[in-house]
């Protein structure tokens, strides 16, 4: 028995589990309960149906009341537990119910009709996943039109933001040329400047170069970012600069030794903003929201917002999309979590 | 890694593991696009000669810059003084000072109700709230993680994650997630009514909705600054402890003198960025709450947003002076709290 609980209470420091070792559990074992605990709650309502997600106190797992096709009728019918006069338990099929009464069937026997009040009834449940709560809003809402504006946006923004940055950053990393420190120190006191600061002058650019209700107009403005260009910069400061004369004396152009040299090496910088970006682009909401009042231009975010917004929500509709709308940024995480965490850590930024 | 200015003869393709040929796939693109470009980027070169040349790699950026943060910036300030509800600057009535005055005409400065733009004022001191509590209350809660994570426990990289996890999901979903739950019909009525309480509409209580707001983006954003204060702790020389211990002092002591001074960097770019993103708080509460009940949870960008883009009458000068007024609050707060943290880097 000894033994056992030495090994349980094992530690990798200093023999054995101390008072403040069970603390450190106790606290994280509940801040992981408190942080996941939510978004595992919304994946397994999200397969719930309407009827059970109004239920109170809410069921752990999906039930759905059990139906079977009846000879005679064209529609599968309900089940219930039917507590007969003399005591007795029968499962019958409701055909349909009148006021207090409902008009049942023994599916063994569908010709006669037994009526029973429908106090004596309970319905039977079993588990069943509702797919449909995410195969139906496929078809009836926009939701693979606002998938579409989110992949757009999010994917043409993260490459024109590498792009443009890291050119940016290149110039200001390894050339020393007039007016650099300036344009430097412009950049840098921007971060300061969150775009809900500018939101109205912003608007009216978007609206006289036309791009209202135009994905560019919410894909471009946020392109030249200063977290980018410092992010970028900082970690092309520590590429030799003899590499790059040396590909210079052996003819590369400025633009080869940019492609061919700086890129490749500031590969693990570039990782890290690339994720960045696609969090910012997929997350956005504020910019779409006042760029596109057309509903077929609605990015995943705005649509999710106006949808849950109306009266009468379908929860179990919102919920499936909430869990679509959050899955693809979760599996990016899930292959990438090492590399995030780390990324993330050290360069210590946002 | 390495840069590979030509690459190797290609294997054949039944030997290249799926991964490479992915990578493979993705890095002919990437030099089919560059190559593309370069046919630009290298007349212009002829053109210009190779000094000039980082000005033509600065230009992309910083067009996309000026024209859409700098520029703005400035006309920012200009909108700030004119009136009408037209959105073209030619068509707008310059008005002075005007917007300024009606947002500081109060007769008491401290109590939105006396003043005449009230909304703005209590979205101000509903904001100044959330500042304070949020950013203290997660600054604490991110601090004590990390020291937690920090010491040598077992599943570290898992706690890691999960805990970092609410960072990637959007606002509209966390505001989503926790509407579900704090539903007059959601698991944590259950849980109060199985624990033998009454059900509360948390959203229709002025200060429930107060404190989930706050408790919510604790919530989603804390991963992101224990993330950081971890790094921070990480790089404190492990030696330094061992040498307190040595000359006795406790844990609470190495803390306090070690720990925190090492920290005081990484603390305040925390505190910085914190106290930036808390200012602009306004998509999750947006859709938790829409600012209710009453305007207990309004906060200034969700008046100049109204303001500018939802309201009947589209005021955007009044919104303007309002987001100038924001700004400088958030410029005052930055060099403050840089310069607090000078003053203590010195001492």
């Amino acid at each position: 028995m000894t033994g056992i609980g030495e090994f349980l209470t094992r530690t990798r420091g200093r023999g054995r589990l101390d008072g403040s070792d069970i603390l450190t559990y106790a606290y994280l074992t509940l801040g992981a309960i408190l942080m996941f605990l939510p978004v595992l709650w919304l994946v397994f309502s999200s397969f719930k149906t309407q009827a059970a997600l109004l239920r109170f106190p809410p069921d752990l797992l999906p039930y759905d009341q059990k139906s079977v096709m009846v000879e005679g009728y064209d529609q599968p019918l309900p089940l219930f537990n039917v507590t007969m006069p003399d005591g007795s338990v029968r499962q019958l099929a409701q055909v349909r119910r009148v006021g207090l009464e409902g008009q049942m069937v023994d599916p063994a026997n569908p010709g006669e009709i037994i009526k029973v009040s429908i106090n004596d009834r309970e319905e039977v449940r079993e588990v069943r996943l509702a797919w449909e709560n995410y195969t139906e809003p496929l078809q009836r809402f926009n939701f693979l039109i606002y998938l579409r504006n989110s992949v757009v946006v999010t994917v043409a923004a993260t490459i024109i933001t590498l792009l443009i940055n890291s050119m940016a950053a290149f110039a200001l990393a390894k050339y020393e040329f007039r007016g650099s420190t300036f344009i430097f120190i412009v950049i840098i006191s921007t971060l300061m400047i969150p775009i809900s600061v500018i939101l109205v002058p912003v608007f009216l650019v978007i609206t006289g170069i036309g791009w209202n209700n135009n994905l560019w107009g919410v894909i471009v403005p946020g392109a030249a970012t200063p977290t980018g260009v410092f992010l970028l910069r900082q970690y092309m400061l520590t590429i030799p600069d003899e590499l790059i004369d040396s590909a210079r004396i052996d003819g590369a152009s400025e633009w080869r030794v940019y492609w061919q040299l700086i890129m490749p090496l500031s590969a693990p910088a570039l990782a890290v903003l690339a994720i960045f970006s696609v969090m910012w682009r997929w997350n956005d909401f504020l910019w779409p929201l006042i760029v596109l009042s057309r509903s077929e231009l609605f990015t995943l975010q705005v649509g999710l917002a106006s949808f849950q917004g109306e009266l009468n929500t379908p929860w179990n509709y919102v919920l499936a999309m909430t869990v679509m709308t959050l899955l693809p940024i979760t599996l990016v995480f899930a292959v990438l979590q090492r590399f995030i965490t780390t990324g993330i850590a050290t360069t210590g930024m946002k | 890694m390495t840069a590979k200015p030509q690459r190797a003869p290609a294997l054949p393709p039944e030997r290249i593991p799926l991964p490479a040929r992915i990578g493979h796939f993705f890095y002919l693109i990437y030099a089919g696009i560059m190559t593309v470009l370069g046919w630009l980027a290298e007349p212009i070169q002829r053109l210009i000669g190779t000094t000039r040349m980082p000005y033509f790699f600065v230009l992309p950026n910083l067009l996309i810059f000026g024209i859409f943060v700098l520029f703005p910036m400035l006309l920012n300030i200009y909108y700030s003084f004119t009136g009408g509800n037209n959105l073209f600057p030619q068509d707008r009535p310059f008005v002075g000072a005007q917007n300024y005055q009606q947002i500081f005409n109060c007769a008491n400065l401290l109590d939105p109700a006396t003043c005449r733009e009230d909304r703005f004022w209590r979205g101000f001191y509903n904001t100044a709230f959330f500042v304070v509590f949020q950013v203290g209350g997660m600054v604490v809660l991110a601090m004590l993680t990390a020291v937690v994570l920090n010491r040598s426990i077992w599943g570290r990289g898992f706690f890691r994650s999960v805990f970092f996890y609410p960072v990637l999901l959007s606002p509209v979903v966390v505001a989503l997630i926790w509407k579900w739950i704090l539903q007059r019909d959601g698991l944590l009525n259950a849980l109060l009514v199985s624990l033998g309480m009454e059900r509360i509409v948390f959203f229709l209580n002025a200060n429930w909705a107060v404190f989930w707001v706050i408790f919510i983006s604790i919530w989603a954003q804390m991963g992101f600054y224990t993330l950081i204060l971890l790094a921070g702790l990480q790089s404190i020389p492990r030696d330094m402890y061992e040498a307190a211990d040595m000359d006795g002092a406790n844990r609470w002591q190495s803390f306090r003198g070690i720990t925190l001074p090492l920290l005081m960097p990484t603390l305040l770019v925390v505190l910085v960025l914190s106290v930036i993103r808390a200012v602009q708080v306004f998509d999750q509460v947006w859709v938790l709450t829409g600012g209710g009940p009453g305007t207990a949870t309004v906060y200034v960008v969700q008046y100049i947003y109204e303001t500018a883009f939802a309201n009947q009458t589209r005021q955007f000068g009044m919104a303007s002076a309002a987001s100038v007024v924001l700004g400088v609050v958030l410029l005052v707060l930055t060099l403050v709290q840089l310069r607090a943290g000078r003053q203590s880097d010195i001492a």
